[in-house]
């Protein structure tokens, strides 16, 4: 689950590099920078539990 | 336009605001070392100086090389037409380097501070169980490797702050005292770090409290706190100078944003622990003020006091309920309050810059002229530039220090030994402790 959090990080920040080369509006290209932001989120959500102390590991 | 030279009264003032930065590091060691344990005192100190050693000749090895300065050579990628300014090309060992007050030789100056503050902020979350040596490793790769390619891109005229010439995105990511290349970078190393470590022994146990391991000493963390404003002023006046085109006039209104940003944020802090705790906590409210500190100086030179205040303000509670969230429910054990502190209130500040920014001056921020002023100081686009910013430092910065950092940790385990932890890392591995007049004698309870 770590791998995966940071992985879907990386691919958030690519959405938003692909999004500043790709599109020339400013409200479509805030859209999916956006969505990279979202994508990122999502990633250091799983980062964070993944990270999580299991019970039998805590005294 | 590529100022090879400022003009010598704006050199001057930009060298005494330089000098001050060194002061901003003195703070945080303090506080630091303060809110530690008393078995490990010495030795946070310790890591402190080595790591501001470290970081400092990693960072003329080749920190430097691959950070630059605006308007120096730099290796660019070309995307769709535009090219994209990725890593400076200047030798290393800043060798043809001409240390004589030029602009380049500034910013050579200010990064070697810069970079010895950036590598302080981890040691505060891997406190009282980062080996002393792991340490000097992490820092050593962050000051040559980490901090520069980020800093260039924001600081060193690369594609972030080229956002603006070749997208039309704001005046591109502005960073005018180094929230995001110093703060946030440091903030999220923390967190890598603090993953990688893990909590301290007794932290967590298993019927789900989270005891407090208060710190030793209040009076240090907050001397340390006062010691903090200073250098930070210095940080975002030589920062705006250097790199966002401005001059002596903007220092003033430099120094009382970053004034009120941290008063406010720490008398926010306070009252929330009064309102919460039936007291002020010293601790959290001395996280508070550097929180303040952090936020206000990525947009210092760009926001009215007002917004200052505001800023500082919603840092102040950020801070707090971000310190209680990753301690309690996401068992991130911090004991300095790093994260919360550099990275939360780092992102928050600029994220403000985009809200809040009036840009009534042009800005120099890429190599070539001055970028125009907006309509009513207002640029377009700007909250996106700087939402890009933070994207990149999420998405890419903390991938790269996390693997960077687990990688040194297969070679060379970061965390000291269970008897090394319980003896205090001051003994295991220095051999000393930072009180040894501090002993117990049974006499001293024996009733008279």
């Amino acid at each position: 689950m770590k791998l995966v959090g940071f992985l879907m990080l990386l691919a958030g920040w690519f959405l938003v590099m692909a999004a500043i080369v790709l599109f020339a509006s400013l409200p479509l290209r805030a859209a999916f920078v956006l969505a990279g932001v979202a994508v990122e989120a999502l990633g250091l959500i799983l980062a964070f539990r993944s990270h999580l102390i299991p019970r039998e590991e805590k005294r | 336009m590529s100022p090879s030279r400022l003009p010598e009264v704006t050199t001057a003032a930009c060298l005494f605001f330089i000098f001050l930065v060194p002061l901003a590091a003195a703070g945080l060691a303090l506080m630091n070392v303060g809110l530690g344990r008393s078995r490990s005192a010495g030795h946070m100190m310790m890591a402190s100086l080595t790591a501001l050693a470290v970081a400092g000749l990693a960072y003329f090895v080749c920190g430097f090389a691959w950070q630059g300065f605006i308007g120096g050579p730099g290796r660019t990628l070309n995307l769709s037409g535009k090219n994209w300014n990725w890593i400076a090309a200047e030798p290393l060992l800043l060798r043809r380097l001409f240390l004589d007050g030029s602009y380049a030789s500034l910013t050579a100056l200010f990064q070697m501070f810069c970079v010895g503050l950036a590598a302080l902020i981890p040691l505060g979350s891997g406190a009282d169980r980062w080996r002393l040596r792991a340490s000097c490793l992490s820092t050593g790769l962050l000051a040559a490797w980490t901090y520069p390619l980020f800093a260039h891109w924001v600081w060193g005229g690369g594609w972030l702050a080229q956002l603006g010439v070749n997208y039309g995105i704001g005046n591109g990511f502005l960073d005018v005292g180094g929230a995001g290349s110093i703060q946030v970078l440091g903030g999220l190393t923390a967190l890598a770090v603090t993953w990688i470590l893990g909590p301290r022994r007794g932290k967590y146990s298993a019927d789900g409290m989270a005891p407090a391991i208060p710190g030793h000493n209040a009076v240090l963390v907050l001397f340390g706190c006062v010691l903090a404003l200073v250098g930070w002023i210095g940080l975002n006046s030589a920062g705006a100078i250097l790199f966002t085109g401005g001059d002596l006039s903007g220092v003033a209104l430099i120094g009382i944003n970053t004034m009120l940003a941290a008063s406010a944020s720490a008398l926010t802090a306070a009252l929330i622990t009064k309102i919460r705790f039936g007291k002020p906590d010293a601790s959290l409210t001395a996280n508070g003020w550097v929180g303040g500190l952090v936020a206000g100086s990525a947009s210092c030179a760009f926001v009215n006091p007002a917004e200052a205040v505001v800023i500082g303000s919603i840092a102040g509670a950020v801070v707090i309920f971000s310190v209680e969230w990753l301690e309690l429910r996401m068992e991130v054990d911090d004991p300095g309050g790093s994260i919360s502190v550099h990275a939360v209130a780092g992102i928050w500040g600029l994220l403000a810059l985009g809200v809040f920014g009036e840009f009534q001056r042009p800005v120099w921020n890429v190599a070539g002229d001055f970028l125009p002023v907006g309509v009513n100081g207002i640029v377009s686009g700007q909250w996106l530039a700087q939402v890009i910013g933070v994207a990149t430092l999420l998405g890419f910065v903390l991938p790269l220090t996390y693997g960077v950092n687990r990688l040194l940790n297969r070679f060379y385990p970061y965390r000291v030994s269970v008897e090394g932890e319980r003896q205090g890392m001051d003994l295991h591995e220095l051999g000393a402790g930072a009180y040894p007049e501090f002993v117990t004698h049974t006499d001293e309870f024996l009733p008279r």
